[in-house]
């Protein structure tokens, strides 16, 4: 069983305690953040997602209930949160709205230098941060990064945390608004640095991403965890996800359908895996129909 | 950091009021006359008449007398400071000296003038909270637009005034959110802004202030747009849905300021 | 031979033209939409499609070419403000087109812009906040607004001057599921009820479910205008640029290379699940 890099135990959060504004965002959150693993946390909007992340690297304080990071207490009597945000990286949504740089390479050095760290080594973070979110240094570093399109912008942002080598990074939304390539290229990259180790939590709307993407998911309802488990399971109880106004990845939608009426297709989560299920079923190249059972 | 968001603009509170009801136009009138007034006061008898007639105001727009104070606290510091310049350095021609104080003289003269200047000050502060108590934002903008109305013939262009005035109001909270989301997305990347002295937490809010700046152009710009295409140009006639109606209470009302005004002046 | 609503000839847009920076948005795109009709136009970032919406409501003129609007020319000065009455526009960020401190003073804007009497603006605001499922928040602040909510009171801001059109300038992008969700059946139940016409601008396919035609651009051109069932078919056979079709249309292409008879214009999961358990489910059937 990996580490948990980020525990979670009965964590709650209240807003504007006392006052008539008072909101109650989670309610006895336990959760973690496995090594390498790849965790996507879903939910309706106001179920708490925003929030809880917020509590993942020291930004929001719990009510009660408490957070870990690498086995410390975020908020104990030794806690370092300065030395949590270098580990746990959180992007928040619409991250190109951050950035504040004459030119790309001293937006992205933003991050490492915070940390203390040596000029070299922030050269190297830097180009190294560039390159694996697919922006040649040599032709990016020097534009100032308001000069480049949605896409490219939002890239630099991802850039400037990944140049901090978190241990865990936390992603709101990456793909929120941008047109079909601005978001392949991004969920490739994204992909790429997972598949080298990278853990990462993603919270996102998009059911499609979630299948693509995610080894384990956590679905969030009103402040509180409804559902946890690889996408298969989770997507198996469509139902439920969909009495709290969420939907599924389109293939999982169509196949389930095809399942309630007593087509033998099995389980699928991309389109890919879907075509693949569905041919199976019904019949290939010959057209033919198998046994129906 | 999510009390940032709980700031009350202009401290209005909601109550159904006599107070309340009334015109805005009638009331940023009086308070005119009355701060006017408050300036030409002569007398402690005027300044008492006036701390009477604010506490009747107070308790007709139903504003509890504890939270009206609680408003006078930030001008406490200037008032206590006035007191003490005058008392010691206010005396005018010679007048009875109280004590010293090595090289500082306290003259019964001085303390009385301060007590004036110090007690006219609260007053200012009082009367203008309660305008601000129970007027809304948006009301005061509406009577602002209306009053100055008339003197666009001369060149005041009280509606573009008014659509400035009404469209910062507007903005507010949501600036205030942005800074806090531009804030919390720099401390995730270790910037920190309780740090070092007044110079290094000024340089620590550039990556604060330059999206900040940014986002406002862009803002700007686009609700400019937006405001062309739904037809508005400053300028032309604009007709108003809440169109402001003087009714009896706004005439009672003026009859009532216009008496205690002369009231006051008249108590030399 | 009945006038359409919207047509552009030969429309051409250079953004700062005559400089070194000038850049051709818009090179020669020539299309009409009658009233009433439901328009998709579909495009990558710097296809133009931005720029295109524009043009309908005169917010920008054409540097080549023309572009008329319910008979009027764009260029004209005098029939500026009956365009734009006609043509109302929603943007993509939802907070920076609202302008007032309370949702019915928004909604009351372009009517008290119009000179429009107050008792008859009054009316005009519960009718369009009746219209898009919003007048219990009709003395909300904007600010504690969801994203679909403020588009919904923005579309409000139109309707309260008795447009047209709704030309919706990639007004879902910044939006969530259910955000997206709520617009589009506004905007829907607008063209179907009220016979509005709706020009959807978009790069995202799957926000074009309702439409009765989609137009595809590219590098400012015209690439493509068709059906929307059509057009999601072509491209599921040759993907042309950023222009991806539904993933269900690309599944339904891949089903039928692989052998199975599925209809031609599938793109929803409903119509393949229905065309799959139809012709190929448990049930026996004599005869297709």
């Amino acid at each position: 069983m990996p580490d948990a890099i980020i525990a979670c135990q009965a964590l709650t959060h209240v807003y504007l305690r006392g006052t008539p504004l008072e909101a109650t965002a989670l309610r006895g959150v336990t959760v973690e953040v496995r090594a390498g693993e790849l965790l996507a946390i879903i939910g309706p909007t106001g179920s708490g997602k925003s929030t809880l992340i917020q509590h993942f690297n020291g930004l929001l304080k719990p009510t009660s209930g408490n957070v870990r990071v690498a086995g410390l207490d975020l908020w104990g009597p030794d806690a370092d949160r300065r030395r949590a945000r270098r580990q746990v990286g959180l992007l928040f949504q619409f991250p190109e709205y951050q950035l504040f740089e004459e030119t790309v390479l001293r937006d992205v050095a933003y991050g490492p230098k915070n940390l203390g760290l040596p000029d070299e080594t922030i050269a190297e973070r830097v180009d190294e941060a560039l390159h694996s979110v697919g922006l040649d240094p040599a032709r990016f570093g020097d534009r100032s990064p308001f000069s480049l399109s949605g896409g490219e912008m939002r890239r630099v942002a991802l850039a400037g945390v990944l140049a901090m080598r978190p241990k865990v990074l936390v992603l709101d939304e990456p793909t929120a608004g941008l047109d079909p390539r601005g978001r392949e290229e991004l969920l490739h990259r994204i992909e790429a640095l997972h598949a080298d180790g990278q853990t990462f939590v993603v919270v996102t709307h998009n059911m499609d991403e979630v299948a693509r993407l995610a080894d384990r998911v956590v679905v969030m309802h009103q402040g509180w965890v409804l559902m946890e488990g690889p996408p298969n399971d989770v997507f198996r109880r469509g139902d439920e996800l969909q009495r709290v106004g969420l939907g599924l990845p389109q293939a999982a939608r169509l196949v389930q359908i095809l399942q309630s009426r007593g087509v033998p297709v099995a389980d699928a989560l991309t389109i890919e895996q879907a075509r693949a299920a569905i041919t199976a079923a019904l019949g290939g190249k010959h057209g033919e129909r198998h046994g129906a059972h | 950091m999510e009390l940032i968001r709980y700031v009350p603009v202009g401290q209005y509170v909601p109550r159904a009021s006599p107070l309340h009801g009334l015109d805005p136009r009638t009331k940023i009138v009086a308070t005119t006359v009355l701060m006017v007034v408050l300036f030409l006061a002569p007398s402690f008898a005027g300044l008492g008449l006036f701390v009477a007639a604010i506490l009747v105001l107070l308790i007709l727009g139903r504003i509890p007398i504890r939270f009206a104070l609680q408003g006078l606290r930030p001008a406490f510091f200037l008032v206590l400071l006035t007191v003490f310049l005058n008392t010691f350095f206010a005396g005018g021609d010679p007048t009875p000296e109280m004590f010293r104080f090595g090289p500082l003289v306290a003259t019964v003269g001085g303390l009385r003038n301060g007590l004036f200047v110090g007690a006219r000050l609260l007053l200012l502060v009082a009367l203008t909270s309660l305008l601000t108590f129970t007027t809304s934002p948006v009301e005061l903008t509406h009577g602002l637009e209306a009053l100055l109305r008339p003197f666009r013939r001369i060149g005041v262009p009280g509606d573009e005034l008014a659509m400035m005035m009404s469209i910062a109001l507007r903005f507010i909270p949501t600036l205030f959110e942005e800074t806090e989301r531009i804030i919390k997305a720099q401390m995730a990347r270790g910037g920190s802004f309780d740090q070092g002295n007044v110079f290094r937490r000024a340089i620590a809010f550039v990556p604060v202030l330059v999206p900040l700046i940014l986002s406002s152009f862009r803002r700007s710009e686009e609700l400019a747009v937006a405001m062309e295409a739904r037809c508005y140009s400053s300028g032309a006639h604009r007709t108003r849905m809440k169109e402001l109606r003087l009714r009896t209470a706004d005439a009672v009302a003026t009859v009532v300021v216009v008496g205690a005004a002369a009231a006051v002046l008249l108590l030399r | 031979m009945r006038e359409p609503f919207i047509e552009a000839t030969g429309l051409q847009f250079v953004y700062q033209p005559n400089t070194a920076q000038a850049v051709v948005a818009l090179d020669g795109v020539s299309l009409s939409i009658d009233r009433g009709e439901y328009v998709g136009i579909v495009g990558g970032n710097g296809s133009g499609k931005s720029t295109l919406a524009k043009h309908f409501n005169a917010l920008l003129l054409p540097t080549a070419g023309q572009v008329r609007v319910a008979g009027f020319d764009t260029r004209e000065r005098d029939a500026l403000w009956e365009i734009r009455r006609r043509v109302g526009m929603i943007f993509q960020n939802p907070d920076n087109q609202l302008v007032a401190t309370v949702v019915e003073e928004d909604v009351a804007f372009g009517p008290e812009n119009l000179g429009v009497p107050p008792a008859e603006i009054r009316r005009r605001v519960e009718a369009a906040l009746e219209a898009v499922d919003m007048a219990p928040y009709r003395r909300h602040a904007p600010h504690l607004l969801s994203g679909g909510q403020k588009q919904r009171v923005a579309i409000a801001g139109i309707l309260a001057v008795h447009p047209e059109c709704i030309v919706l300038d990639e007004a879902t992008t910044m939006l969530d599921p259910e955000g997206r969700a709520e617009v589009l059946a506004a905007v829907d139940a607008l063209n179907r009820r009220e016979g509005l016409t709706i020009v959807h601008i978009t790069h995202a396919m799957e926000d074009l479910a309702g439409a009765d035609r989609i137009v595809a651009l590219e590098a400012g051109r015209v690439i493509m205008d068709g059906v929307a069932s059509e057009v999601f078919d072509r491209l599921s056979e040759t993907p042309i640029g950023v222009l991806e079709p539904p993933p269900i249309a690309r599944l339904a292409r891949w089903l039928r290379q692989d052998g199975l008879a599925l209809p031609a214009g599938i793109h929803t999961v409903e119509a393949l699940a229905d065309a799959l358990s139809r012709s190929h489910g448990p049930v026996e059937r004599r005869d297709a």
